[in-house]
């Protein structure tokens, strides 16, 4: 089923002589065929029979969000490193005739960009905690939102599973800590059930994020030591590193303090969510049950093809 | 040790109260020390103290308190003889 988990390089060339990726010239940033969106469609479809009943407010959100608010999130000082912004030529016809040059020169012409008020958005709901935080106290029973946006980190790579640009599903739970924690663990049992049901080896396990520096390293120890982050892994490119798909998080009251998000009796709001990593999710697939979707296990495809 | 870490605390980990108002095995994260103030106060000691603080001792409990910094640079200066 699996004849490739050997190859350590040949995943991304397969996928892309396959047509199932499309090279663009740069690692981590690829065009997806007609298939390969298929997939993604199935299971994002997938994700809402299982969380659709939850009456989740749905938002759908560009790829990019207010630089205001990107700066007051603290991602900077998490994870400078992946954060990727948004620059603009802002200068007079002198400026432009030198950028010219310097294109034709081919040294760098980015000196006189400025910086816009847009930055790509680095995971789903960044963009949500300002929107929820400007509609005021969230209501006796907390507030859940459906999110699903491409995402940008800087990290390019040649695992066809750590790309630039990606799509993120995330359900965000705001509300009281017993109320987020709830969430979080039912989610950590579905999450489960629903890949089990896609025939896909997984484990879970206690995680950290990739935060910057050594100083991110006790950030990382305590993360892990509070058990606040769990991820749902499969191997794809690695069998001794599996990827994590899908990702189970407890932020406590940190985004509920950034932005002064309150519960209906004026407690400071907890939040937590579930991430799914589309891309991840649909590698992991064509990795374990081969690029013929029409070969795949017939009870795989029942459950993507209902 | 303990003045030299009080006076760190006033300087860098902006907290909402008073540190010389707690005691040196109050917790400091009901104090309202956060992830980024341990980092930035984690920082500080380092380089008052002339230390590098290991991974393994990277973690909450380390700088939970006055008294439970003190044994952590104790430690790094002890294990460095």
């Amino acid at each position: 089923m699996c004849q490739n988990c050997q190859q350590q390089q040949g995943f991304l060339a397969e996928l892309i002589d396959s047509g199932l990726l499309i090279d663009t010239g740069v690692d981590g940033l690829y065009g997806r065929s007609g298939l390969f969106e298929e997939v993604v469609a199935r299971f994002d479809d997938l994700i809402t029979r299982y969380g659709g009943q939850d009456g989740a407010e749905v938002a759908r959100f560009p790829p990019a969000m207010n630089r205001q608010h990107f700066e007051r999130s603290g991602y900077l000082k998490s994870f400078p490193q992946l954060a990727g912004t948004v620059h603009a030529f802002d200068g007079d016809e002198r400026a432009h005739a030198q950028l010219l040059h310097d294109v034709a020169d081919g040294v760098d012409w980015t000196a006189g960009q400025k910086s816009t008020d847009i930055v790509l958005t680095p995971a789903a709901c960044y963009v949500l905690y300002p929107v929820v935080a400007k509609r005021g106290p969230v209501g006796k029973g907390g507030a859940l939102f459906d999110l699903q946006s491409y995402c940008f980190r800087h990290e390019p790579s040649k695992d066809p599973a750590r790309m630039q640009l990606f799509r993120m599903r995330e359900y965000v739970r705001f509300g009281t800590p017993d109320q987020v924690t709830e969430f979080r663990a039912i989610w950590l049992e579905r999450g489960q059930t629903m890949m089990a049901s896609l025939g896909m080896p997984l484990e879970v396990d206690v995680a950290n994020d990739p935060f910057f520096g050594r100083a991110g390293r006790m950030l990382a120890n305590n993360q892990r030591d509070q058990r606040l982050k769990f991820e749902l892994l499969i191997p794809i490119e690695s069998v001794e590193k599996p990827t994590a798909c899908l990702s189970f998080n407890y932020h406590q009251d940190h985004f509920g303090t950034t932005w002064g998000i309150k519960t209906e009796d004026g407690e400071t709001a907890h939040t937590a969510c579930v991430g799914f990593g589309m891309e991840r999710v649909a590698l992991a697939l064509f990795k374990h049950h081969g690029f013929d979707v029409q070969k795949w296990p017939a009870a795989v495809r029942d459950v993507l093809w209902p | 040790m303990k003045s030299k870490i009080r006076d760190i605390l006033k300087t860098t980990a902006r907290l909402p109260v008073d540190v010389a108002t707690l005691a040196d095995d109050a917790d400091l994260y009901n104090a309202g020390l956060t992830s980024f103030g341990t980092v930035e106060l984690m920082m500080a000691l380092e380089e008052a103290f002339e230390v590098e603080f290991p991974d393994k001792m990277m973690n909450r409990r380390n700088f939970a308190s006055v008294a439970a910094i003190e044994n952590a640079i104790q430690s790094i200066l002890s294990e460095r003889v």
